[in-house]
């Protein structure tokens, strides 16, 4: 065999050598997953029913449902999602197509990026001391949207940036050719064209705020509430909030009810996902060229 | 070239700069009136720099330095108070890539007049750019399918039609049938001699048999300089450089 061949059979078997690591790698992390998913759904699937659904935490565990936190949720995802996307998108909007690029707007992008990755528990102290204690807006899902907006947010704009900064110069060069202003163009092309993208990092950044626990727990999101928020300064709680507190019970079937419990989060994750899948779906039929 | 005509755009020693890196030095070009003026030039030697300083283009490209003045009309285009925007509704702009709108066919023509406020009778409006763009045959049983469903020659008379319907008074075309085919490149040659009876166009191209076709004057560019310019007939025939000679018989470029 000459040298060269030689030299191939190597590159080749070390290149297999790799796609078998990365499998088995790949195999690992997805069989851990199915065994949490499997657990959490033998323990928790005999408690999942109507009842469950619409009760209100109990001292019995039979008694006991996911209601006033399913409720919560939708709440302050909601209320999130109503201040975080247009305060997020106009950022954005300002940062990518108005904003020169210069020393200040190189400052506000590293704070950005810095920003998404400090620890979630700060942003809870930072709403407890303004929105809670400051604007007075006490234990209110209001108070929680606006923390939650404010630790998802980082994430809103750099996602929402990226998918703008992917929108081909081209399309605004003949959009401003025909005589438009830079708020025509934005309006009419560039937004339509990354919206796919941006209502994708809005959904994986609002899916983040529906898992997060400290934040809430920190701003004093009740646990013991009998009765879903009928507008924006009730109290409230939250799925991650009640699970944690079912967890934190010794008796084994509060335990059970936890997973049941996580079961409805995961569900409400996996429908947020499914549609930014969608959205990305019908977004990519339609593009420039 | 019956009439005489009058000149309607003309640069003025201009001279553009990306960085400190001259694109264009110091050239003085008039484009008349109704007449199909042609740029011709090696690759890279600055036409569609030229080109787009007529429309202000070049605006929305980092660091380019612009000296010289244009004119529209006597006004210069770069004069503090002159808004771009008006002037980009009377010089309008067609590139070299058939890039119409990810819209319907209808919504491609309709969107300039709409932003600008002219939503009367916008039907008509829309056949009307249609037809001059020698389109409307082809699509008026399906003004509301995607543009993209047309083929590349459909797509850049589209986007002729898309430049048309805010009536402008100059079309700039960059290339405009770089990327067609023969049969659809006669086709936009024949429409230019008769949009040529209201417009008046400027076209950079690098196919010097079209511009011995379509143009009335031609001017020839290397380097960022205007090396010569004149009717076309003349400057095809009997240039006075020796570049020039050079370049339109094939010799280089
Ligand atoms: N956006 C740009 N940034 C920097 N240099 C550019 C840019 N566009 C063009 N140039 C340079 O300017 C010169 C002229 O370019 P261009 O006007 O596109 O030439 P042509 O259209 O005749 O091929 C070339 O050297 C090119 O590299
Ligand atoms: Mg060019």
């Amino acid at each position: 065999m000459t040298p060269q061949a030689q030299l191939l059979k190597k590159r080749h078997r070390i290149s297999a050598a790799f796609k078998l690591f990365c499998l088995s790698v790949t195999c690992l992390a997805v069989s851990i997953l199915g065994i949490l998913i499997l657990e959490v759904t033998l323990l928790g699937l005999p408690w999942l029913n109507a009842d469950f659904l619409t009760s209100f935490p109990s001292r019995f565990p039979e008694k006991a449902g996911i209601l006033a936190g399913l409720a919560g949720t939708l709440w302050l995802v909601t209320l999130t999602a109503a201040i975080a996307i247009p305060i997020g998108v106009l950022a954005a909007v300002y940062l990518e197509e108005y904003a020169k690029p210069g020393r200040v707007a190189t400052l506000i992008t590293i704070n950005i990026a810095n920003l998404a990755g400090v620890p979630s528990i700060v942003y809870g102290i930072l709403g407890l001391a303004i929105f809670v204690r400051f604007l007075g807006l006490e234990r209110s899902v209001l108070a929680g949207a606006m923390t939650m907006s404010l630790l998802i947010l980082p994430v809103i704009i750099i996602a929402s940036r990226e998918a703008i900064k992917a929108v081909p110069s081209s399309l605004r060069q003949v959009a401003f050719a025909l005589g438009a202003t830079r708020w025509q163009v934005t309006r009419d092309h560039v937004l339509p064209q990354a919206m796919p993208g941006i209502l994708t990092g809005v959904i994986l950044a609002l899916s983040r705020a529906i898992g997060e626990t400290a934040p809430l727990i920190m701003i004093g999101a009740l646990t013991y509430i009998a009765f879903v928020p009928e507008g924006p300064m009730d109290e409230f709680t939250a799925l991650p909030i009640q699970i944690y507190n079912w967890t934190s019970r010794p008796q084994e079937a509060f335990h059970e009810l936890a997973s049941a419990g996580i079961i409805v989060l995961l569900l409400v994750l996996l429908i947020m996902n499914a549609t930014a899948v969608w959205i990305r779906y019908r977004g990519s039929k339609n593009k420039f060229k | 070239m019956t009439q005489p005509s009058e000149v309607l755009l003309q640069a003025n020693a201009v001279s553009i700069a990306y960085g400190d890196q001259l694109a264009v030095n110091a050239v003085t070009l008039p484009i008349y009136q109704q007449r199909i003026t042609s740029i011709i030039g090696p690759s890279g030697c600055g036409k569609s720099t030229l080109l787009r300083s007529f429309n202000r283009m070049n605006d929305f490209i980092d660091q380019v330095t612009l000296t010289g003045k244009v004119t529209f009309n006597d006004q210069n285009v770069y004069a503090s108070d002159a808004d771009p925007v008006a002037v980009r509704l009377n010089i309008g702009m067609v590139f070299q890539k058939p890039n119409p709108f990810p819209k319907t066919i209808y919504d491609n023509v309709a969107w300039a007049p709409k932003i600008n406020g002219r939503r009367d009778n916008m039907d008509d409006r829309v056949e009307q750019a249609l037809r001059q763009a020698a389109l409307w045959d082809e699509v008026k049983d399906r003004l509301q399918e995607s543009a993209l469903n047309l083929s590349g020659g459909q797509q850049q008379r589209l986007c002729i039609a898309r430049a048309l319907a805010m009536n402008p008074l100059v079309l700039l075309m960059d290339e405009p049938c770089s990327a067609l085919d023969p049969v659809s490149t006669a086709r936009i040659e024949d429409l230019l001699f008769e949009l040529k009876e209201t417009l008046t166009i400027v076209i950079v191209t690098h196919n010097m048999q079209q511009a011995a076709r379509v143009s009335d004057f031609t001017a020839f560019m290397e380097n960022g300089v205007l090396i010569e310019y004149g009717p076309t007939e003349t400057l095809f025939t009997n240039p006075e450089n020796k570049r020039t000679e050079e370049y339109v018989t094939g010799r280089f470029g």
